[in-house]
């Protein structure tokens, strides 16, 4: 967004050399042998809302903000501030400093040590949005509030027609020596639509997204969120039990970004993953191939160097079946005796880097999803997902979410399906997988899915 | 935290164009947190969040923007943009008389987080480890977290509202694993009220431990769920979740007004069994949702949203409650001032019956028995909704029995608010919350006495 003229706040971070450079200052303010590593995340974004003809709201917003790690004598200490002037950072490198003597001494503990893997250039990332204004969004905003409206006469309504973008860039630098930058964008629109039949009602949401606003589709929008809402119209609960369940790409790619702390190298040394210690063991059928490929230039969450600094790279997780590693940031990886796999991730500026994927992906299979759903017999298609971070303990494995989809019946989808669970764990889940389909979708969050079908997984319902 | 003729001026920019409304939202909040893991103090993390959100509205249309900086030029910047978000030609703008609201405070605070030392902080860490380490050989790690934050705000508009709040949270929780011949287990327990650090003085955090340790050790013992509808006895406390997603979300004026929810257009009508009195009540004295004003300003208030079963009203915010002609129940509430404020849940409980909860399990032929739930989720549409259950057992015969896997449940609102057949005299609130709506995370408190429902659906394995 540009930024107005006459504004007096702070100049926002206009690249990844400014972000550079705020990232340097600081880093400047490190003394004796502590180690210190500056992250600047700077954002800017816009947020539309549509809802019958009106928009509801308009929201731009720019953000930038300095999170510190100083780690003295293996004591780690964090803090954080966005007042960016130099007097404020100075005292935020105080402030993690002065923390640092209250944690504990861990000789592991440290920032990341430059390993000369050169990043990849994101072909994506390489020139910055081509914004076309506030007004183009608000206009695609108004045709997917139209379009639900006037699309089926079922379709009674929605709960916001909304569009939304963010770019951001994200630089650090580390007393170590680390200096690096990326830059990321997203732009999505979506709807949750509402359809109606005499007393029942039905919803669906529509999705579209890319890197930039040229990318997202309004007609995508209305055409999905109208197929979702009207096909789960006269959804009934079914009887319980066990049968093959087909994974939209969709619900496979929510499942995955849900799992991966248990493939984190993280879990792994504090003792919270039940795949700990089994590399080279067979855990997930024949054909299953899991990994982390953040350098997939088409997905939202593609990155050309991870939350420490270190380019990005395939990770290999899972080959044809059997454990081949885990993700690992440069603790777990010291502590483990591995190196950094550079899954270092953040959520913002605050706090220290955790591990987990940037595009967390099963490998495509060769089959048709239509030839998947045609060799079910009696089966349920999962469509929609319910309470996955109150159904899905990542220490024991246990997962049971609320589902809605369609019976599968003899090759062919039934009746839809509302208030049933399915339950399995994580383990037997990956061992009984008799299907993938070839259909690999991207998602604007850390995961991508495929069609997977799984075999004799437990249906509740009445 | 500013000076008010600075807000005046943004809320003259805000005006400017023609609005019908402005607000400055200011914001300061400090934070600490200290998470002890694996047997380490990993690190002590600090921070300041400080800015202010500019809201001007222009008939249907809400522009927003924000700000990290406070000087005047940069709300008046602010306030332009925002206001260029919602362009229109309404009002011309007019000089703003600012009032002060005085509204009680809720959750007096004896001991502020910033006048104790960290180290006193970090000390509760290792008590609380150590006492989960010592419940069990089968512990195999605990993980205990402390924060802290005082977030103080102030909220002025073109309605001439100028009110102020300061808010002081303190939270506490512990994480165990128990590992045994059926694999890992997990325990976790959490405390967390609106006062400051004397909130430690009634709790104590190696029984906290001491309690996630169990837990996790219980569940290793634990069978596989069962599978289909059956009878549920919820325990006192946590079960709160149940309603929040039952009917809470459905029951917020901004989801009702777009039909998108199965609550829409029946106030006045039997929604639920003539046992249930539901009520959102956000100034309860300490509780993790309570505040002396809702973050537009408005006091904050205890509204009755089901009387014996019958619908009473929604929960409304500024916004809506304008379109409608009528007053905010003190409802809105944002994340940060980062965030529009949008209609929210404070602590919202079920009122207490008359019923003994043993009578309660000793009248259940068989069921299922919930000692400690987890988050749930709804799609306030359809009124279906999940809640998991962390600590659960079976009832057989009238008696709590066998510890089972823990899983979802799920129910549809209506159906279910209307099949709860006891409920018992033994209220209590539930351990500290986050509700998460649009990206927007806000504490939130529940409470319930020990109650049954019928008409849910445990989401187990067993065949």
């Amino acid at each position: 967004m540009a930024q107005r003229p006459g504004s007096a706040g702070p100049r926002p971070l206009r690249d990844r050399e400014a972000a550079l450079e705020l990232a340097d200052r600081v880093v400047g303010f490190a003394r004796g042998a502590e180690q210190l590593e500056a992250v600047v995340v700077a954002s800017e974004g816009t947020e539309i809302r549509a809802h019958r003809g009106t928009v509801e709201h308009n929201v731009s917003s720019s953000e930038a903000a300095v999170g510190v790690r100083v780690v003295d004598s293996g004591r780690t200490g964090v803090s954080w501030t966005d007042v960016l002037e130099d007097t404020a950072l100075e005292q935020c490198v105080a402030e993690a400093r002065d923390n640092s003597r209250f944690s504990s001494v861990d000789e592991n503990a440290g920032v990341a040590d430059p390993d000369g893997v050169v990043p990849t250039v994101l072909e994506r990332s390489a020139t910055g949005p081509t914004d076309p204004g506030v007004r183009a969004k608000v206009d695609l905003a108004l045709q997917i509030d139209a379009g639900v409206f006037g699309a089926d006469p079922r379709v009674v309504g929605h709960e916001g027609a909304d569009y939304l973008d963010v770019s951001e860039l994200f630089a650090v630098a580390t007393t170590t020596g680390i200096r690096a930058s990326s830059r990321s964008s997203i732009a999505q629109a979506g709807t949750w639509a509402l359809a109606s039949d005499g007393d029942d009602t039905a919803s669906g949401f529509g999705l579209s997204f890319g890197h930039r606003f040229h990318e997202v589709d309004p007609v995508e929008v209305v055409e999905e969120a109208v197929r979702r809402s009207t096909s789960m119209l006269g959804a009934v609960q079914v009887p319980s039990a066990r049968m093959v369940v087909v994974l939209e790409p969709y619900v496979t790619s929510e499942l995955l970004a849900a799992v991966a702390p248990m493939f984190s190298g993280e879990s792994v040394l504090k003792g919270r993953s039940p795949y700990a210690g089994r590399v080279g063991e067979a855990v997930a059928a024949e054909g299953v191939s899991l990994r982390d490929d953040p350098l997939d230039a088409a997905a939202v969450g593609a990155v050309e160097v991870d939350a420490e600094g270190l380019a990005t790279r395939t990770v290999d997780l899972i080959s044809d079946g059997v454990l081949s590693g885990f993700m690992h940031n440069s603790y777990s990886a010291r502590c483990l005796g591995t190196t950094s796999t550079a899954s270092a991730v953040r959520a913002g500026h605050r706090g220290v880097p955790g591990v987990g994927p940037a595009v967390l992906t099963l490998a495509p299979g060769t089959d048709e999803p239509a030839a998947i759903l045609a060799s079910v017999d009696d089966g349920l298609l999962v469509t929609e997902l319910s309470g996955l971070h109150s159904g899905l303990n990542t220490v024991s494995g246990d997962l049971s979410v609320g589902v809605e989809g369609r019976r599968i019946r003899n090759g062919e989808l039934a009746e839809p399906v509302r208030e049933v669970t399915i339950a399995t764990t994580v383990q037997r889940l990956l061992a009984d997988v008799i299907a993938i389909g070839c259909d690999h979708m991207r998602f604007p969050w850390e995961s991508a899915g495929v069609t997977l079908a799984v075999a004799e997984v437990t249906v509740s319902g009445h | 935290m500013i000076e008010q003729s600075t807000v005046e001026a943004a809320l003259a920019a805000g005006l400017e164009g023609g609005a019908d409304f402005a607000e400055v939202f200011v914001e300061d909040r400090r934070s600490t947190s200290a998470v002890l893991d694996d047997g380490r103090v990993e690190d002590v993390a600090s921070g300041r969040d400080r800015g202010a959100g500019v809201r001007v509205v222009v008939g249907g249309t809400t522009g927003f923007a924000h700000t990290a900086d406070l000087s005047e030029a940069s709300l008046v910047a602010a306030a332009r943009d925002a206001a260029a978000g919602a362009v229109g030609s309404g009002n011309a703008g007019a000089a703003v008389e600012l009032n002060e609201v005085h509204a009680p405070n809720p959750n007096p605070v004896s001991v502020l987080p910033e006048e104790v030392d960290k180290a006193h902080k970090v000390a509760l860490l290792g008590t609380a480890e150590q006492a989960a380490r010592a419940a069990g050989a089968q512990i195999s790690q605990v993980s205990a977290r402390y924060s802290d934050s005082r977030r103080r705000i102030l909220v002025a508009n073109t309605d001439g509202v100028l009110a102020s709040d300061d808010q002081v949270r303190t939270t506490f929780s512990v994480s165990a694993v128990a590992t045994g011949d059926t694999g890992m287990q997990t325990g976790r327990e959490s405390i967390g009220h609106t006062v400051g650090f004397e909130l430690f003085d009634t709790h104590d955090v190696a029984d906290l431990g001491r309690r996630a340790a169990r837990r996790a050790i219980t569940k290793l013992a634990a069978r596989p769920a069962p599978t289909g509808q059956m009878t549920v006895v919820i325990g006192p406390g946590g079960g709160g979740v149940m309603f929040h997603e039952a009917c809470g979300h459905g029951l917020e004026a901004d989801l009702v007004n777009k039909g998108a929810s199965v609550f829409a257009g029946r106030v006045g009508e039997q929604v639920a069994s003539p046992l249930v009195t539901l009520v959102d009540d956000g100034t309860v004295p300490g509780e993790w949702g309570s505040a002396a004003i809702d973050d537009e300003g408005r006091p904050r208030r205890s509204n009755t949203l089901i009387r014996d079963g019958v619908l009473v009203d929604y929960m409304w915010d500024g916004i809506r409650a304008r379109s409608e002609g009528r007053e905010s129940s003190g409802n809105g509430r944002r994340q940060s001032y980062a965030h529009l404020p949008m209609v929210r849940m404070t602590n919202t409980y079920l009122l207490g019956g008359s019923t003994d909860p043993d009578d309660i399990v000793a009248d259940t032929p068989n069921g299922v028995y919930i000692a400690h739930l987890g988050g749930g989720q709804v799609n306030t549409a359809t009124g279906d909704f999940v809640f998991g259950m962390t600590e659960a057992y079976l009832i057989e015969n009238g008696r709590i029995t066998e510890p089972i896997r823990e899983g979802n449940l799920i129910g549809n609102g209506p159906a279910v608010l209307s099949a709860i057949d006891a409920v018992g005299n033994d209220f209590a609130m539930g351990p500290p919350g986050t509700c998460g709506k649009d990206g927007q995370g806000v504490a939130v408190g529940d409470g319930v006495p020990t109650l049954r429902a019928h008409g849910l659906t445990v989401g187990g394995t067993a065949a």
